[in-house]
């Protein structure tokens, strides 16, 4: 990543961090209704910052990554066949989880760009799962390419289907792993998100079976999460509340957090996706 | 009582519909399956989390709304394996108790072992006052001492609460912290007396 790129990043992160903690000041007087003041008031910076998110550094290069021949193959990721055929990227996140025929399997965005490096440019599965999250000082490939993508599917309704049995059948693990309690806390998926209007501290948790929050919540992602300085995507997401709910770690791209985002995106259908998303 | 009756119980309702069985199969048991092939154990999360104890395996069965006679069993269970302090006394220091209140840290595959672990009741519960950032997924605690009386009941009622939610309402979403060894016996004394001291600032 280009030096400059990392420069700006940086700015942008410093004004979007002093805008947060003016938010923080201005709701502390506040008392009685401190906590929706300080939604509220996070609503706007969310809003104020929607022209300046660093997320698009990602897009941009990511569309790099999509077009360089990389890999032993030395080819591009361009005949890359997301759903919709070989080749087109537009409008394909919002068609996905889904079954793909020649890997056998229901995908995620993130599962499908990880086959075609692996079958198109010949990268293995281990060196893609080896540190698939980036960190600030690790820029991971996959969460640009995954921001690229996901970037030409803005303004489109989420439409996934479960039309296929193998998409029926994601759906229905989805639901029950949702469901599931177990580990030292007795958590599960829905002892934080089974509920309406509920918070963990101050942070607001989405009822995920609610086709109205689950529409919120699954368009927030990937999202650029300011406090990480880094790109976040739903299989991060995924990770990290298994790791809240006290779990063992879910391999990377495993059929298990594929089938939770279908269980996701099918109670999300009919949401307006609107880019990558900017979070606190 | 009696894991194995329990157990029974659970494989017994499977057995007692067949048909039922193979026209749909059990979800859940294929789900546990997919779970048990895609996890990995991670510093000190290992693979035995997944595997559920009785109160668990009926909750999950159940979804959360066991038949009346297996939760009583069940609760009751719990209860006699709740362990009360020796020395009968039950009310600590409220000031530690905040602290541990506060923390919400332990048991994540990304604390290094050895983290002490932190009570999480913020995160649910709104109890002082002056702490504005609670959650919400349990009932307000606030005044709890003050309208319920620091009397010997309430106080075991509020240490049995930690040790074991489940000991009187199976499914509960509230952990066990006791009965998990999550934290000890001071520091369940320690957080009745944050909620019970007439001092605790979440009585005043
Ligand atoms: C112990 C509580 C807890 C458990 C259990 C939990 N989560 Fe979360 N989850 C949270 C919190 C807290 C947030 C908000 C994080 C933030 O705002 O930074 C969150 C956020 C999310 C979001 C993003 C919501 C948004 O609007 O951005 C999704 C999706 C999600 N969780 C899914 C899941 C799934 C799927 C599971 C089960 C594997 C799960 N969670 C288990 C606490 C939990
Ligand atoms: C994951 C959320 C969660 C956490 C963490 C949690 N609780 Fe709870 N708690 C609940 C829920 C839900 C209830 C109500 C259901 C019940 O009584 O089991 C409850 C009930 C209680 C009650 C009984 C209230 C009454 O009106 O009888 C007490 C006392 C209590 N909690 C104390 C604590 C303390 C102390 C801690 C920290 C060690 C704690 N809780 C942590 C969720 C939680």
């Amino acid at each position: 990543m280009p030096s400059r790129t990392i420069e700006r990043e940086q700015s942008m992160r410093n004004k979007m961090l002093a805008a947060a903690s003016i938010v923080v000041l201005l709701a502390l007087p506040f008392v009685a209704n401190a906590q929706d003041k300080t939604i509220q008031a996070i609503e706007r910076y969310r809003e104020m910052l929607a022209d300046d998110n660093p997320a698009e550094l990602y897009e941009l290069r990511g569309a790099e990554l999509w077009r360089k021949p990389r890999g032993s193959q030395q080819v591009s990721l361009e005949q890359c066949d997301l759903g919709l055929g070989a080749g087109i990227v537009k409008g394909a996140y919002v068609r996905t989880p889904r079954y793909f025929v020649d890997a056998g399997k229901v995908m995620d965005i993130e599962s499908r760009i990880a086959w075609c490096m692996v079958t198109l440019q010949g990268f293995t599965a281990g060196e893609i799962a080896k540190r698939p999250f980036g960190s600030e000082t690790y820029k991971s490939d996959m969460e640009a390419l995954v921001t690229y993508v996901v970037s030409q599917s803005k303004g489109m309704k989420i439409d996934v289907s479960t039309a296929q049995p193998q998409e029926q059948h994601a759906y229905d693990m989805g639901k029950q792993i949702f469901a599931l309690r177990s580990g030292s806390y007795d958590f599960a998926c829905a002892t934080c998100h089974g509920d309406r209007g509920k918070r963990i501290r101050l942070q607001e948790l989405p009822y995920l079976s609610d086709p109205k929050d689950a529409g919120r919540a699954y368009i927030g992602w990937p999202a650029y999460r300011v406090s990480q300085g880094e790109m976040r995507t739903m299989q991060w997401r995924i990770n990290d509340c298994f790791r809240q709910q006290r779990f063992p770690e879910p391999q990377y791209l495993s059929d298990s957090v594929n089938a939770l985002i279908m269980f996701l995106a099918v109670n999300a259908n009919g949401t307006v996706y609107n880019g990558p998303a900017i979070k606190r | 009582m009696n894991r194995n009756f329990v157990l029974c119980i659970l494989a017994c309702t499977s057995l007692l519909a067949p048909s039922v069985q193979a026209e749909a199969p059990d979800l859940s048991q294929e789900a546990m399956a997919m779970i048990r092939r895609d996890f990995q154990p991670r510093g000190s999360a290992g693979l035995n989390r997944l595997d559920q104890d009785a109160v668990q395996a009926v909750c999950n069965r159940f979804a959360n709304k066991p038949p009346q006679q297996l939760m009583g069993l069940l609760q009751a269970d719990q209860q006699a394996a709740i362990k009360f302090p020796a020395d009968g006394n039950l009310l600590g220091d409220w000031k530690a108790g905040e602290a541990l209140a506060q923390s919400g840290r332990g048991l994540t595959w990304s604390d290094s072992p050895g983290t002490a672990v932190g009570g999480n009741c913020y995160n649910c519960h709104q109890l002082s006052p002056a702490e504005l950032s609670f959650g919400t997924l349990g009932p307000s605690l606030l005044k709890f001492g003050k309208l319920r009386g620091n009397t010997a009941e309430t106080q075991r009622y509020v240490y049995g609460k930690i040790y074991n939610a489940k000991a009187a309402n199976l499914c509960s979403n509230m952990p066990r912290f006791g009965h998990v060894g999550a934290l000890g016996e001071k520091q369940i004394k320690d957080l009745v007396a944050l909620i019970l001291d007439p001092e605790s600032p979440v009585n005043k």
